[in-house]
């Protein structure tokens, strides 16, 4: 088990490499260029060609890569040209308003997928199956942005019962306000992963429950809830533990546009603004960040795979 | 000795679209205490159906038990137990062993906790004590080294063990009843004879009785004390072990045990197999179910369901042939078809 993680930490490192070439070309694909904002009426090439040999502009693509890759490998993720300020300390500014959207909208998926799945599963083909279906298909279809400024209107702006956006109210500095301020784009962000899980669970309990050795525990003499409980909810939610690692690239990618709709202070929003500007450093930041907690995610849902079945924890000893 | 299980006019139908299959149709027996009853037949003559219902097993819909079925254990009546009831009877007086052990057995959960779910659903039990009832059980049923088992998963085992872990489960409540359904179909042929063999020395032990279902012929004459030969959901002859192998009366019974392959058959020789497929059970015949395929048959049988005729006590078999006026009463199976 051991020598498999370090195994796949290692196949990390070409990978990670490889994306950071392809961003960094197709930025510079981009039109445009970070001077463009301190551009002015009237300056002269040399004034130009001197602020591009402040940001370290010159140069081949390839040079301002090697530049950007041994800076990176220094522990220096560069400074953005916009605000002024290092990278490294920019993310982690922003970080945790950007994991704990993340990981309440993962929570929230969780805990309302498996009942809503495991009665869906159990009620197959009745009117509550129907219910539950037809709700996860809208969940499935409805695209986040287009909810997430319905909501807006109806919760924040008719209802009034929820902030438009933001983190924290105006000169308060309270968990319970944080909270408040999450819940819209929390539960707008987990709404598709909830629909999917649910759709998974679904049937997932619908399989295992027809398997022969529930048929085994009936024989036992064990009660129907604890079959359920203690037999088949277990095997019903191995799949659904790589599901959400590979879904930890979808809330990556729905928290940058929901964190701008709901003016979330979170790295979506930070690298919005970086698009906007060009500014290269945090953009190329932003990517590496994302990537890595896409690899990780995937690899710590590999892990838990291998702790929850035995069967896949063997294989992995044998490798 | 004493009747345990009376089974008694047993009539099971499931409902499909194409329509109500009747898998039972009037099925009686009675299984005596401590000894082992075979219900041999082919595939869909209601062998496991007749087993599950014994069993509690059939789901409803869409299963159903038709009126007037009764199924006696102990003086009482089973068939009308409540689900709490049920849950009860299921493993500590009835206990179950599938085909598959593999599939039979939850792969994410390992030996120990299988088998001490079956200990502590029925006996108010430490986790210590149901630790040890458990090791010993693994023991019983001649695991090596059952205490590294406990700790294993289904993959980790070979078949004939896998099985083994079956019966330890099943036995677990200390049952008075194990219905066995066709526990060795799965192993190869080597594994089939332990397996078998296990089980006779079990009941020795345990004084459990052994209901078991198979199409296998032999293992029937190795542990089988009576028979019960079914086809298309009825009974066609029942008795013991030596009546049935020796002194078979119906059609049915011989035309199954000349068609079980033995050495004796010379190189290329093909294999006897019964002529034909067996009825429909959506509409079945309203005659003997077998006629259209046996070599005896009359006009009567495709009319009528033929009577039911005792030879000796405790063999019967449901045949036209031993009505007084067939003139074949003294047909002797044993030397026909030399």
């Amino acid at each position: 088990m051991k020598k498999y993680i370090v195994k796949r930490v290692i196949g990390l490192i070409p990978l990670l490499l490889v994306v950071s070439i392809f961003s960094f070309l197709i930025l510079q694909a981009a039109p445009g260029s970070p001077i463009d904002n301190y551009m002015q009426p009237g300056m002269t090439e040399d004034r130009i060609e001197a602020l591009k040999e402040e940001y370290g502009l010159n140069g081949s693509i390839a040079e301002q890569y090697w530049y950007w890759l041994k800076h990176v490998l220094q522990g220096d993720m560069g400074t953005s040209i916009s605000k002024n300020r290092p990278v490294t300390e920019l993310i982690a500014e922003r970080l945790p308003a950007t994991v704990s959207l993340m990981g309440a909208s993962l929570l929230i998926s969780i805990v309302c997928s498996i009942p809503l799945g495991l009665i869906a599963g159990l009620h197959k083909d009745r009117p509550m199956d129907k219910v539950i279906s037809t709700i996860t298909y809208f969940g499935i279809s409805i695209p986040p942005f287009w909810i997430a400024m319905i909501s807006v209107i109806i919760f924040a702006i008719k209802l009034r019962c929820f902030p438009t956006g933001g983190m924290h109210s105006l000169d308060v500095e309270s968990t319970a306000d944080t909270l408040w301020h999450m819940v819209l784009p929390a539960c707008v962000l987990s709404l598709n992963h909830t629909a999917v899980y649910t759709k998974y669970i679904r049937s997932n309990t619908i399989s295992q429950l027809e398997e022969d050795y529930v048929v085994t525990a009936v024989s036992k003499g064990t009660n129907k809830n604890i079959i359920l409980f203690c037999h088949v909810l277990k095997n019903c939610l191995l799949p659904i533990i790589t599901l959400i690692g590979m879904n930890i690239a979808g809330l990556v990618c729905g928290s940058f546009i929901i964190e701008n709709i709901f003016s979330w202070p979170g790295i979506g929003r930070l690298c919005m603004e970086a698009v906007g500007g060009r500014d290269y450093p945090v953009i190329m930041g932003y990517t590496m960040f994302s990537c890595l907690i896409l690899i990780v995610g995937n690899l710590v849902a590999d892990v838990l795979y291998a702790v929850a079945d035995p069967r896949i924890r063997e294989g992995m000893g044998r490798k | 000795m004493k009747n345990l299980i009376d089974v008694k006019n047993l009539r099971v139908s499931y409902h499909t679209y194409a329509g109500e299959v009747q898998s039972v149709r009037g099925v009686t027996f009675s299984v005596q205490e401590g000894e082992t009853l075979a219900i041999v037949g082919e595939s869909g003559c209601g062998k496991s159906v007749t087993a599950k219902t014994i069993m509690g097993l059939i789901a409803t819909p869409p299963g159903e038990i038709k009126e007037g079925s009764e199924v006696v254990l102990d003086g009482k009546d089973i068939l009308k137990q409540t689900e709490k009831e049920w849950e009860a009877y299921r493993g500590a007086t009835c206990s179950m062993i599938f085909q598959d052990a593999l599939t039979s057995l939850n792969p994410t959960m390992n030996v120990e906790k299988q088998i001490m779910e079956n200990i502590r659903n029925h006996y108010p039990v430490s986790k210590e004590e149901a630790r040890k009832e458990t090791l010993h059980m693994l023991e019983l049923v001649g695991i090596p080294d059952p205490q590294a088992c406990m700790k294993k998963y289904p993959h980790q085992l070979s078949g004939g063990m896998r099985q083994r872990v079956m019966i330890a489960i099943a036995l677990a409540g200390k049952p008075k009843v194990l219905i066995a359904d066709e526990p060795t179909t799965a192993l190869d042929v080597t594994i089939q004879a332990q397996i078998i063999d296990l089980m006779k020395e079990l009941q020795k032990k345990l004084g459990t009785t052994i209901i078991l279902i198979t199409h296998d012929l032999g293992v029937v004459a190795n542990i089988a004390d009576h028979i019960v030969v079914m086809y298309s959901g009825k009974i066609m002859e029942k008795g013991d072990v030596r009546q049935i192998f020796y002194g078979h009366k119906h059609p049915y019974t011989w035309a199954l045990l000349k068609a079980a392959p033995n050495l004796e058959l010379s190189n290329k020789q093909p294999l006897i197999s019964i002529e034909g497929t067996p009825p429909d059970l959506i509409d079945p015949p309203k005659g003997c179910p077998f006629a259209a395929r046996c070599k005896y048959c009359m006009n009567i049988c495709t009319t009528e369901a033929p009577e039911e005729y005792e030879f000796e006590p405790g063999h019967t078999a449901a045949c036209w042939l031993y009505h007084p006026e067939s003139g074949y009463a003294d047909i002797d199976f044993s030397r026909e078809g030399e």
